[in-house]
């Protein structure tokens, strides 16, 4: 986004106004508002909205056929929405100029097999409009592994290998966003660290992420939020402390009066299950309200053989939004 | 921006065709075919002997049409397979889905694509016809009136069809769209085959079937013009008004109109694949 060819022709009016704009904050990486999609009588994409900020990562989570896939393609242009609008680093995505500075793995990983893999990258630079110098290609297909492989045919490629390939072909074109479309689905174990590694580096570089997978773990490490869908719809969204911030206490009692119980009750929302209680702490951490309420239970006369406190996992919190739907928690 | 697309996916296809055994595949057939119209021709000598030189151009310029048929159908086919494949399979496979989040309009890589396969087509026709030329000359001593017109007539029918193949894959299977393509080439040369038979019998109902066909898929209409500069002007005049055409003799050279139409239906199915191309999800 050079502005220096339109500076020249235009007068100080137009300076004045660039000059403004380059003040603002920078617009977000993805910006989209009520997408649609029906693909004949089956609606997989209703209503969705939602903002990747600059170098922020986001997690993209959902069962399957919940239409993350459909709203990746809708912002990169593959699939025509029936409704809403994209912005891609602060350009309508209908303008194809919108993905210069865009990176893409897709789900369905496939590179042209007759040709190497420095050569799928060099094609990819040259479709992407960037100057990057071979160096830095070779540097790329080193930071996926693929150093010794460059003048390979992708032909004779494994599965795990092309998927590298692919984050290469994502990273090559210095992206100021990526889009990663279940990105380990086809590596070992080593590979899924190094990905985590390099979501990791991207971070750092302020490179915002988007990344959709079915690895809670991989996201709930990676991500400052997480973004859920289920049928087509954002059912929940927040950053991770917000989804997951909520504590809860597992106790084991007996001798649990209609006091105690009260008691229990007043520290959060109770659940029981013959003498084992769990109760919902508030988010905010202090350190007074698990000592107060065991202090008190033992005045009411209640036997307390064990106390646990836990913190819910990003996996627990994703089912319980699945099975209760959002809002609503169900334990 | 966008002829840089352009040429880069034209450039790819080339690369592609080069390196999937299409080319390797496609000169063996034309060598082939090459060697086997060598040898008839050097036989057409042996055989009859004693050829007046005049008998020999007709000979070889009613053969010569023939082989040409025969080149042009190979590159009918092989750039019908090659067009569908390279657009619809690369969306099957997912190949497409890197290179279309390039900042890249759709139409330019269509673009791209189909000229990459003119220039293979047309390459293909130049090269495998100047050597049949060759031949012709070496065995029968003929040489044709209008090499070039006639070769960039061919040229332009693989174009035609491959064009076809390029819209069809936009809607059917790689497969089915090149299985259409030819299927749709050969109904034309047969309709204009029927076509011609009725102008032999004055049937005008007949006759328009060649004519209709000829306006719907100008493959045919091309061919004929390319026949027309093969075949020596003589032997026109030989045959006379005794026979009108038939499959392998054109009686006239094509009109700058019909050429003018080729064009257009070129273009127009063209855009029609780019809107496909452009409205499609993948």
């Amino acid at each position: 986004m050079t502005t220096t060819g339109t500076t020249r022709q235009g007068g100080p009016a137009l300076e004045a106004a660039q000059r403004l704009l380059a003040d603002l904050p920078a617009s977000p990486a993805v910006w989209c508002s009520g997408l649609r999609k029906r693909y004949r009588r089956q609606t997989a994409v209703d209503g969705v909205s939602f903002t990747v900020g600059r170098g922020e990562v986001i997690g993209l989570l959902g069962p399957n056929g919940a239409g993350k896939t459909s709203v990746i393609k809708i912002l990169l242009g593959l699939v025509r929405p029936d409704a809403g609008e994209v912005l891609l680093l602060g350009q309508p995505a209908r303008d194809p100029h919108a993905r210069a500075r865009v990176g893409y793995l897709p789900e369905l990983f496939r590179y042209q097999p007759w040709l190497s893999a420095a050569e799928v990258l060099a094609l990819h630079v040259r479709l992407a409009g960037a100057a990057v110098p071979a160096r830095e290609r070779r540097e790329c297909l080193a930071l996926v592994g693929l150093a010794d492989r460059a003048g390979d045919r992708v032909g004779g490629f494994s599965k795990g290998m092309q998927q590298r390939l692919g984050l290469a072909v994502a990273l090559v074109a210095r992206p100021e966003l990526v889009v990663l479309d279940e990105p380990t689905s086809a590596l070992d174990p080593i590979g899924r660290a190094d990905v985590r590694d390099l979501l990791l580096s991207l971070k750092d570089r302020r490179v915002a992420v988007l990344l959709n997978s079915h690895l809670i773990g991989e996201v709930e490490r990676v991500c400052d939020r997480v973004i859920i869908l289920d049928r087509g719809r954002v059912v929940e969204s927040g950053t991770l402390p917000e989804l997951l911030g909520r504590r809860e206490l597992r106790l084991r009692l007996d001798g649990v009066t209609a006091q105690a119980e009260a008691r229990l009750s007043a520290a959060g929302e109770l659940t029981r299950s013959g003498s084992s209680f769990t109760v919902k702490l508030p988010a905010e951490q202090d350190t007074t309200t698990v000592p107060d309420l065991v202090a008190d239970l033992v005045g009411l006369g209640v036997r307390i053989h064990a106390v646990e406190p836990a913190r819910i996992s990003l996996e627990e919190r994703l089912l319980d939004i699945l099975r209760t739907g959002p809002g609503e928690e169900r334990r | 921006m966008i002829l840089r697309a352009v040429l880069t996916v034209a450039a790819l296809t080339l690369q592609e065709a080069a390196r999937r055994r299409v080319l390797r595949s496609l000169a063996v057939l034309t060598v082939l075919l090459l060697a086997l119209s060598a040898w008839g021709f050097s036989r057409l000598d042996a055989e009859f002997g004693g050829l007046t030189s005049g008998e020999a151009r007709v000979a070889g310029s009613t053969v010569l049409n023939l082989v040409m048929f025969g080149l042009s159908l190979i590159a009918a086919l092989g750039t019908a397979f090659l067009a569908g494949p390279t657009l619809a399979g690369e969306i099957e496979s997912g190949i497409a889905l890197a290179i279309m989040t390039r900042p890249i309009h759709r139409g330019a890589v269509l673009v791209g694509k189909w000229l990459g396969l003119v220039v293979f087509g047309s390459g293909f026709v130049t090269v495998a016809g100047f050597a049949q030329f060759l031949i012709v000359r070496a065995t029968v001593d003929y040489w044709p009136p209008q090499p070039v017109t006639g070769l960039a007539l061919l040229a332009g029918q693989t174009t035609a069809l491959l064009t076809l193949g390029l819209l069809l894959s936009t809607a059917i299977s790689p497969m089915a769209s090149g299985i259409v393509a030819v299927g749709l080439f050969g109904a034309t040369w047969i309709a204009g085959v029927v076509g011609s038979v009725g102008a032999a019998l004055d049937n005008d109902s007949v006759a328009r079937v060649g004519t209709v066909s000829r306006m719907l898929l100008p493959t045919d209409g091309l061919w004929r013009g390319a026949m027309n500069s093969f075949q020596d002007p003589a032997l026109l005049l030989q045959v006379g008004s005794g026979i009108d055409e038939s499959p392998f003799l054109s009686m006239a050279p094509l009109t700058a109109g019909y050429l003018a139409w080729a064009g257009l239906w070129v273009a127009v199915v063209l855009g029609l694949a780019g809107l496909a191309f452009q409205r499609r999800d993948m």
